[in-house]
């Protein structure tokens, strides 16, 4: 007797195929989406909006709707979208530099708001399409293609941490940060990012789920040692955990 | 209260909103910024009471993107701003026009450059009719000249937007938001465009759909945009549109857009009523710029002269629409310097008089 192990969801392309780099976690991530909106049975009621970076290229591996945005303005659109079809589940695709960096502005006041929205934001600390430069995550010491010597906080500045600021708006209904280094932590990952999603499904409100990912290119590590420095090293700085969830809590 | 069938009294940028209602409207994202803020104000006010959506954006970056996302859906959006806000618009409106998302923006220019000042100017005639996003693309500029043509011209954004999946800017001037005059608002008047065949409404029974304005093939961004400029060939042959005032016989062509082109039809009356022969061109599309038009009514003239509140923006147009017809001048005042009937008599006296 057969035994089905692995199957492709649905809403991926039958012919796509991820163009990330070997050990990038994007496609993971990408996938445990196209799970989910299986698992819901929203596909034909999903808009994606995709952001500027790796993220981007949402309508070459989805079968889905997707509008683009420029670099940091995936909830804007998002916000239009969401507002001209209350129904839809809308959610956006971005990473640390697009959402954290440029986008910050954009991703508080949409919490802010508490537009009944999901974003998805990858977080690799540092901006990988462009080659690796550092971004708003990017770690104390970290180097990157413009901190070659490491980031000097004297002269760059720290870290900023999304997932508690995000939690501090008052129009966010749940915040997450979650990692993808082990199988365990990518079973956890999916756990929480369908919580994400059925706060939207469900009406409650925005979502905000950052996942801290690996990105071996631009770190110059092979895959397995990226998946240890997520969890040595980016995890102390940027904490898994759930940092708002206010079907959990009494009267906001 | 706005009443919809006879005439009322109204400021340019209520009856600018109210318009937008008429329109079918459903969405309106916005910053404040003077001139224009009644525009917000009065969208907050009416469209919780219509069902319909308000959001107080959080920048104009924002808020033009927030126009994206509803004009990808088919749903009929607008902004407004002014000057440095409308710079900040800059980036989006490159990106709508290459992923054909509809949109209206509304453009009331203050002085500049810089943060400049909030007096009644034309300086950003460049800003929206060449441009200041990335790459090859032109969006559809009106510029209304009295509020009733605001009006009208609103409705005509609404639909050429739908009609061409393109945005469209309503581009008026500080005075023309701020005065009161007479209007009739009546209905709006284009049918309803079909958006059924492109928008976004989740891939249900259909093929997926995406409109983004990222493209790698090689060669694809190309066809791309070769597509847009024949949009825009179609679009210069249906949707150009000026008013010519006495031109015919006219010694003197006097072009002008916006307010000062109603100064200057004033002045042309005065003119004409001492015996010189002056006309007035006024493109009422600024893109479609009316070329060929005002070429033929050049080359019966023996001189042009080009009015504006700015150092000679429309002017670069003129010219190139002239193109050796007839001689080009210029005279103008920027950063809200006023031009007034008197100051227009008196350039038309120094040449005909």
């Amino acid at each position: 007797m057969e035994t089905l192990v692995y199957k492709k969801p649905e809403c991926l392309k039958k012919d796509g195929k991820f163009t990330f780099c070997p050990g990038c976690g994007h496609g993971v991530v990408l996938r445990m989406i196209a799970e989910l909106i299986d698992e819901f049975g929203i596909q034909g009621d999903t808009i994606a909006i995709s952001s500027v970076g790796c993220s981007i290229f949402l309508e070459k591996f989805y079968d889905l709707d997707v509008a683009g945005a420029s670099h940091g303005r995936s909830p804007s659109v998002a916000t239009g979208i969401k507002r001209s079809l209350p129904g839809k589940f809308v959610f956006t695709y971005q990473g640390d530099g697009d959402a954290l960096t440029i986008g910050l502005n954009e991703t508080i006041h949409t919490a802010s708001r508490g537009e009944k929205i999901t974003t998805i934001c990858i977080n690799n600390t540092n901006f990988g399409m462009t080659g690796g430069q550092a971004s708003a995550t990017t770690l104390v010491g970290q180097v990157t293609k413009t901190t070659p010597t490491g980031r000097n906080p004297e002269y760059v500045g720290y870290p900023i941490h999304a997932a508690e600021m995000v939690a501090k708006c008052d129009g966010a209904a749940f915040v997450a940060r979650v990692s993808i280094c082990s199988p365990a932590s990518i079973k956890k990952a999916k756990e929480i990012l369908k919580k994400a999603f059925e706060m939207q499904i469900k009406g409650i409100g925005y979502s905000f789920v950052e996942v801290l990912a690996t990105c071996p290119t631009n770190w110059g590590m092979s895959p397995v040692d990226s998946m240890k420095h997520i969890k040595d090293d980016i995890e102390k700085v940027h904490p898994t955990g759930i940092f708002k969830d206010i079907t959990q809590t009494e009267a906001r | 209260m706005i009443k919809t069938s006879s005439k009322v009294l109204v400021k340019g940028n209520e009856a600018i909103a109210q318009a937008a209602l008429n329109a079918g409207c459903k969405c309106y994202f916005g910053y404040p910024i003077t001139p224009q803020s009644e525009i917000g104000e009065f969208m907050s006010r009416k469209m919780p009471e219509l069902g319909r959506t308000f959001v107080p954006a959080e920048s104009e970056l924002a808020s033009i993107s927030m126009v994206i996302g509803a004009g990808t859906t088919g749903t009929k959006a607008m902004t407004s701003s002014s000057s440095c806000g409308i710079a900040l618009m800059q980036e989006a409106l490159s990106a709508m026009v290459c992923a054909e998302v509809p949109g209206v923006i509304i453009s009331v220019m203050r002085g500049g450059p810089g943060l400049g000042n909030i007096a009644p100017a034309q300086g950003d005639y460049f800003q929206a009719v060449k441009g200041g996003g990335n790459g090859d693309y032109k969006v559809v500029v009106l510029a209304p000249a009295t509020v009733q043509e605001a009006v009208n011209l609103t409705y005509r954004a609404f639909h050429l937007s739908m009609k061409y999946r393109t945005p469209v800017i309503l581009l008026a001037d500080g005075i023309l938001g701020q005065m009161m005059e007479p209007v009739e608002f009546g209905e709006y008047p284009y049918e309803e465009i079909d958006t059924s065949a492109w928008a976004l409404s989740g891939a249900k029974n259909r093929k997926p759909r995406f409109l983004v304005s990222l493209h790698m093939q090689e060669g694809e961004m190309e066809a791309i945009t070769n597509r847009i400029f024949e949009k825009h060939d179609l679009i210069a042959k249906n949707e150009t549109t000026y008013e010519a005032y006495q031109t015919e016989d006219a010694d003197l062509i006097i072009t002008a857009f916006g307010t000062v082109a109603r100064v200057a039809k004033a002045a042309v009356k005065k003119a004409r009523e001492k015996g010189m022969k002056a006309g007035l061109f006024r493109p009422v599309t600024l893109v479609p710029f009316p070329d060929e038009a005002l070429h033929n009514a050049a080359k019966s003239a023996k001189m042009v002269l080009d009015i504006e509140m700015n150092k000679g923006q429309m002017l670069v147009d003129v010219r190139s629409a002239v193109f050796g017809a007839a001689p080009v001048e210029f005279y103008g005042r920027p950063a809200g310097g006023l031009i007034t009937l008197e100051d227009i008599y008196g350039q038309i006296e120094k040449r005909l008089g």
